[in-house]
C-alpha cells in the first residue's frame, strides 16, 4: 500500500509517539481529541494542549481533506510540495502533497490520504489530489 | 522607588559580511568592544549580559568567560531572531529591578564563512514536533511561503506587492556602504528571480551574512552622564504563537499581542511612530507585521507597501532604512539586533542623511523569529529620543 521514497527522512520516534507510527504502519493517520474540553489537536500528544488534561484519545482520520495552504519547492532534490491539509475532522496537518503537478494545485482542492515509506521503511502520511 | 528608566547608550554593527578570518566568539568580542566605545563605557562597567543561541557555549557561560565579564545578571532566552529585541526589554526590566546598571547584548555568527544553510533543523527526537515535521523536509522559506499563499488567498495580496518590500529595502541599502546588496532592484527583478518556495522568489528572502552587533542598555543616571543622545526604552512586549491543528491561522502573527503590549506600556499609537525597524526574514514577514502592529488593517498590507510607501522621504512609513535583512545584513541568521541598531541611529539622527527621518523622536523595533507557519516568537520595543 505504501510507495517507497528514498528522499523522505525517517521520522524520529519517542515512547510517546510510538502508537502514532504503529498506526501509520496500519494505514491510519491519528489526531488528538480531548474529552475534557472537546478540542482536537495535531500533532497528537499525551496531554491536551488546550487544557492539559490527560483525557486525550488518538483517533484515526477519515483521510479526506482539502488544501489549506501549499508551497512548491522546485529546487528540492527531488522537487516537492509543502502543505497544510485541513482534514474533514477540522484539524490541519503539516504534510506534503504528492503525485501532482504543482501548477494544478489550489487552496481548497480536495485531497486524500496516502502513505509513503521513508528511508527506513516507516510509512509517513502524505496527501494526493482526490480521485 | 521610581523607575530609573533604561536607555540605549551604545550600539555597534559589525561592518563585515564575510568573516572567514574570525571565530564566532571573536565576533561577539568585537561587537561588544564597538558598542562600549560608542557608549563611552569600559568593559568593567558591564554588570549584565544577554545573548541567545548564536552565542557559543552553555547559555551565557562561555561568552561571559571569554569576554572576562563580571556580571550579576545574565539571560540567554532564545526566541529566534527576535531575541535581541526581547533582551532590550529584559535589560530594562533588570535595571528597574535593581539587578544591573549596564547591560551588554550581543549577536554574532559566521554562517556564510561556514557555508551553513539557514533554518538548519536540530535532529533531536526530544523536540516534540520533529517526528511530525522533519519527514516532510520543512524548508524555512516554504513555511513562510505557506503564510504568503494563504494571505494571497484570503486578501488578494500579490507577488508584485510583496516585491515592493524588497524594492524599498534596496532603495535604502544603496546608501549604506556596508550593505551586502547595494544594487537597486525593481519589482520585475524580484519576480524574475528564481522561485525558492512558491510564491516566494529568491529576492523575497533575506540575505545570509556574517558579523553581528551589540547594544548597551544603561540605568537612567548612567545614560544621562555619557553625553550621547538619549534613547529611552519606553515600552515593550513579547508573545509566542503556534498552531495546534484546529483553529489554524497563518495570516496573523504574535506581533498583534507584542505590539499591543508595547503600545500600552508606552502610551502611544501606531500613528505616533515615525520610523519602524521590522524583521524582514522574508517579504511576507514585513507585510504581516505592518498589519499586526496596527499600521494598516488586516488584509491591507499589500496596498500599504506598494509603490514605494516604505521608502524614507517619500513613503508613508519609513521601514528598515539600513536596507534590512533583505539587503544589508542578517548576521547569524538573526535579524533582531540590526533592527534595534537602525532604530537607535534614526532616533539619534545618525542614520545616513539620504534616509534619515526628519524629527524622528519615536521609533519601533519589532522582530518575528522562528518558523512563521508553525511556531514563532515576536518581540517589540518602542524607543524614544529625549
Amino acid at each position: 500500500m505504501s510507495s517507497q521514497n528514498p528522499s523522505r527522512p525517517s521520522p524520529m520516534q519517542t515512547v510517546e509517539t510510538k502508537p502514532f507510527w504503529e498506526a501509520s504502519a496500519r494505514g491510519e493517520l491519528l489526531y488528538g481529541s480531548c474529552s475534557a474540553c472537546g478540542e482536537k489537536h495535531y500533532y497528537p500528544r499525551a496531554r491536551c494542549p488546550y487544557c492539559l488534561s490527560d483525557q486525550v484519545t488518538w483517533l484515526a482520520a477519515s483521510g479526506r481533506g482539502t488544501i489549506y495552504s501549499y508551497s512548491a519547492v522546485p529546487r528540492g532534490n527531488p522537487p516537492y510540495v509543502s502543505a497544510y491539509v485541513m482534514l474533514e475532522e477540522g484539524v490541519a496537518v503539516f504534510t506534503n502533497i504528492v503525485e501532482c503537478d504543482p501548477g494544478d494545485l489550489s487552496i481548497g482542492l480536495a485531497v486524500e490520504l496516502v502513505f509513503e515509506k521513508s528511508r527506513d521503511g516507516q510509512p509517513v502520511a502524505v496527501f494526493r489530489p482526490a480521485s | 522607588m521610581a523607575n530609573p528608566g533604561a536607555y540605549i547608550a551604545g550600539i555597534f554593527e559589525h561592518p563585515t559580511r564575510l568573516a572567514t578570518d574570525k571565530s564566532v566568539a571573536q565576533l561577539h568580542a568585537e561587537v561588544a568592544a564597538g558598542a562600549l566605545a560608542d557608549a563611552g563605557l569600559g568593559k568593567n562597567d558591564i554588570d549584565g549580559y544577554f545573548c541567545a543561541g548564536d552565542a557559543p557555549g552553555i547559555g551565557p557561560l562561555s561568552m561571559v568567560e571569554y569576554l572576562g565579564l563580571r556580571v550579576r545578571h545574565a539571560d540567554s532566552t532564545d526566541i529566534g531572531g527576535s531575541s535581541p529585541i526581547a533582551h532590550v526589554a529584559y535589560a530594562a526590566q533588570a535595571i528597574a529591578a535593581g539587578k544591573c546598571n549596564v547591560a551588554l547584548i550581543t549577536t554574532a555568527g559566521r554562517p556564510r564563512a561556514a557555508a551553513e544553510a539557514p533554518g538548519t533543523l536540530t535532529e533531536n527526537p526530544d523536540y516534540p514536533e520533529n517526528g511530525f515535521e522533519l519527514p516532510y523536509r520543512p524548508l524555512l522559506a516554504a513555511g513562510y511561503a505557506l503564510c504568503a499563499r494563504r494571505h494571497m488567498h484570503e486578501f488578494g495580496t500579490t507577488s508584485e506587492q510583496l516585491a515592493w518590500i524588497k524594492v524599498a529595502a534596496s532603495r535604502h541599502a544603496q546608501h549604506n556602504p556596508n550593505a551586502m546588496l547595494r544594487k537597486l532592484v525593481t519589482v520585475e527583478d524580484v519576480l524574475a528571480s528564481p522561485m525558492v518556495a512558491d510564491p516566494l522568489h529568491r529576492l523575497d528572502c533575506c540575505i545570509m551574512s556574517d558579523g553581528g552587533g551589540a547594544i548597551i542598555v544603561t540605568r537612567g543616571e548612567v545614560g544621562k552622564s555619557l553625553g550621547r543622545p538619549l534613547v529611552r526604552v519606553r515600552g515593550s512586549g513579547e508573545s509566542i504563537k503556534y498552531q495546534l491543528g484546529s483553529h489554524i491561522d497563518l495570516t496573523t502573527t504574535a506581533g498583534v499581542k507584542s505590539g499591543q503590549m508595547a503600545y500600552e506600556e508606552a502610551g502611544v499609537t501606531p500613528a505616533d511612530i515615525k520610523y519602524l525597524s521590522t524583521y524582514d526574514s522574508f517579504t511576507i514577514t514585513v507585510l504581516l507585521a505592518l498589519e499586526d502592529l496596527g499600521f494598516c488593517a488586516k488584509g491591507e498590507g499589500g496596498r500599504f507597501v506598494e509603490d514605494g510607501k516604505l521608502v524614507s522621504g517619500v513613503g508613508r512609513l519609513p521601514v528598515n532604512t539600513d536596507g534590512g535583512g533583505l539587503c544589508n545584513n542578517h548576521p547569524a541568521h538573526r535579524g533582531g539586533m540590526t533592527k534595534v541598531i537602525e532604530a537607535t541611529r534614526q532616533l539619534r539622527g545618525e542614520a545616513h542623511p539620504a534616509v534619515q527621518v526628519k524629527n524622528c523622536d519615536l521609533a519601533m523595533a519589532h522582530g518575528t523569529g522562528g518558523m512563521l507557519d508553525r511556531r514563532h516568537g515576536c518581540a517589540t520595543v518602542i524607543l524614544e529620543r529625549e
